[in-house]
């Protein structure tokens, strides 16, 4: 391969911990436009301004660092990654924007590589990529600014779960992992294969799978991993339950667990819930990967129990590992109970 | 002592670095890892603790960090103290309220009793400890003034009144809870497990 790029940890793992995030995001002003649906109120995936009765725009950004060599497949997966939180909202995709950060020194053809690789997936989210900006940087940085539309009675919202509902997840965990023990030369070829193809698959296909059903709330799983991101839909009046047999993973993901091939994000996601998640069961593997962080991870979504297995069969029919991985319960001890 | 310098090397290869020297270690060695950061502190000191090795770290005088591996050195996982089991003599009195009415038949006779339930509870010689309340009767701590009235009666005596929390967002009754304390289902469940007698009207 003479197009290579160089991995030092990316994707969204990447990402600034939650916690130092939180303290910085506290002391900015709020805004008060009254059409702004979705703000930074809430931590929900995109922000939803609401223009005329039946139409608001969702805006939503993200960039990282390469976490594959393929320079084409970095595009693909940093795109599907961005693209994601307009259908975590329940929206359509319109326009997308490049974000490059790019070494002067760096073999250009690597930037149309990836670039390409950007362009087909909103091709294939059904958007028109219209422009972007690049900067001169010392490390590749590559990702999309995205407007998309939703009715604003249609809003998937994160954390507007309702009790008995069910947690389908449409994607398998454990890409952080695996990504990890790749950059180490520890990964076999065929678990980076099934994690590449998860990272490249668009959520377009689940979230529009999931029209027919009553979605309660959705978010995408992402750097803060499954436990990161589930403790974001749950109101402080109910907890989380998750079933560790119903969790979809990675054919690899828990060899690397085991071996110790452990991303910092996961560790600053631990700490943060630190008191707020229980296991109830001695699993130190499972432990990392529920809180390992996703590049371009799955829908998360919270749907009525008579609803959930119709659904699940419909994402399967999708042809990636998914499941349903708990249910919303009423208030425990704490936000979110591991158990078998 | 095998020292293993990580400053600077981004996770997981401090741990990857220290799983390796461990591996060619004896029983008894230690490695002495430097690292750049807490979260990599954090990652060693697993990774120690999964292996059974006896973990400690600190601060370098240069700022940095320091994790000190022993291998395999961990005398048995700590053991839980063991949980005493006994039945308990005696045992706190608890009430339960799960509806706003009492008995069933007809539902505006079952609140009319339900409100003699509770003003009767605050006439008696001993309070209960606890009073719960869930699904319709969150409705009692927090809708009906006669029923709150006694509640609060029964909190000054020395009773602790606990509500459902998702029972009251259910019947959007959050904000009007007039007496006691929110709880939730563990609590709801540890109160009646550890409970002498549970009054059920």
């Amino acid at each position: 391969m003479e197009e290579k790029l160089f991995c030092k940890g990316g994707g969204c793992t990447a990402k600034l911990g939650p916690a130092v995030l939180e303290r910085v995001l506290s002391k900015l002003p709020k805004p008060t436009d009254e059409n702004l649906l979705i703000g930074c109120e809430s931590s929900d995936d995109a922000a939803v301004y609401q223009l005329t009765e039946d139409t608001a725009v969702v805006q939503t950004l993200d960039f990282f660092p390469p976490m594959v060599e393929d320079p084409y497949v970095f595009g693909q997966i940093a795109a599907a990654n961005a693209l994601s939180d307009v259908w975590a909202m329940g929206g359509t995709v319109k326009t997308a924007l490049n974000i490059v950060c790019f070494p002067e020194t760096m073999d250009l053809n690597i930037l149309g590589s990836i670039m390409t690789g950007g362009s087909d997936k909103v091709r294939e989210a059904g958007a028109s990529l219209v422009g972007g900006h690049s900067i001169a940087d010392t490390d590749v940085k590559y990702g999309l600014s995205v407007m998309g539309t939703v009715h604003p009675k249609k809003i998937r919202a994160n954390n507007t779960c309702k009790i008995g509902d069910q947690l389908i997840l449409t994607k398998p965990l454990g890409v952080g992992l695996i990504m990890t023990a790749s950059r180490v030369g520890q990964a076999q070829q065929e678990w980076i294969d099934a994690a590449v193809r998860s990272m490249t698959t668009l959520n377009r296909w689940a979230c529009e799978a999931a029209d027919a059903f009553d979605v309660h709330a959705c978010t995408d799983v992402t750097g803060f991993g499954l436990l990161g991101h589930l403790r974001e839909m749950i109101q402080p009046i109910y907890s989380a339950v998750v079933r560790t047999d119903g969790i979809p993973i990675l054919d690899g993901a828990r060899y690397c667990a085991e071996e110790f091939l452990l991303t910092a994000a996961a560790q600053r996601t631990r700490n943060f819930l630190k008191g707020k998640v229980r296991f109830a069961v001695d699993d130190f593997a499972l432990e990392e990967i529920l809180f390992d962080p996703q590049t371009s991870g799955g829908l998360l979504m919270s749907v009525p129990q008579e609803q959930s297995e119709a659904m699940l069969k419909e994402i399967q029919k999708l042809g990636l590992p998914c499941g349903i991985i708990g249910s919303i319960v009423p208030r425990m001890d704490c936000d979110i109970i591991v158990t078998k | 002592m095998i020292t293993i310098d990580a400053k600077g090397k981004a996770c997981p290869l401090p741990v990857v670095e220290a799983k390796q020297a461990l591996s060619g270690a004896n029983e008894g060695d230690t490695i002495h890892v430097l690292v750049d950061n807490e979260i990599a502190v954090q990652n060693l000191t697993k990774m120690a603790q999964q292996k059974q090795c006896v973990v400690s770290d600190g601060r370098t005088n240069d700022g940095n960090y320091y994790v000190d591996i022993t291998k395999g050195a961990q005398t048995d996982k700590q053991t839980d103290v063991p949980v005493s089991c006994a039945p308990m003599n005696g045992g706190k009195t608890v009430v339960v309220l799960s509806s706003n009415c009492m008995g069933s038949g007809d539902d505006e006779l079952g609140r009319a009793l339900m409100k003699g339930f509770v003003f009767a509870l605050t006439q008696l010689d001993t309070v209960p400890d606890t009073v719960l309340l869930y699904n319709g009767g969150a409705r009692l701590s927090s809708e009906v003034p006669e029923t709150i009235a006694d509640l609060k009666k029964l909190e000054e005596a020395g009773a602790e009144i606990l509500t459902c929390g998702t029972c009251l967002n259910f019947y959007g009754l959050t904000e009007k809870l007039a007496v006691g304390n929110v709880t939730n289902m563990y609590v709801i469940c540890e109160t009646m497990a550890q409970a002498g007698k549970i009054i059920r009207p």
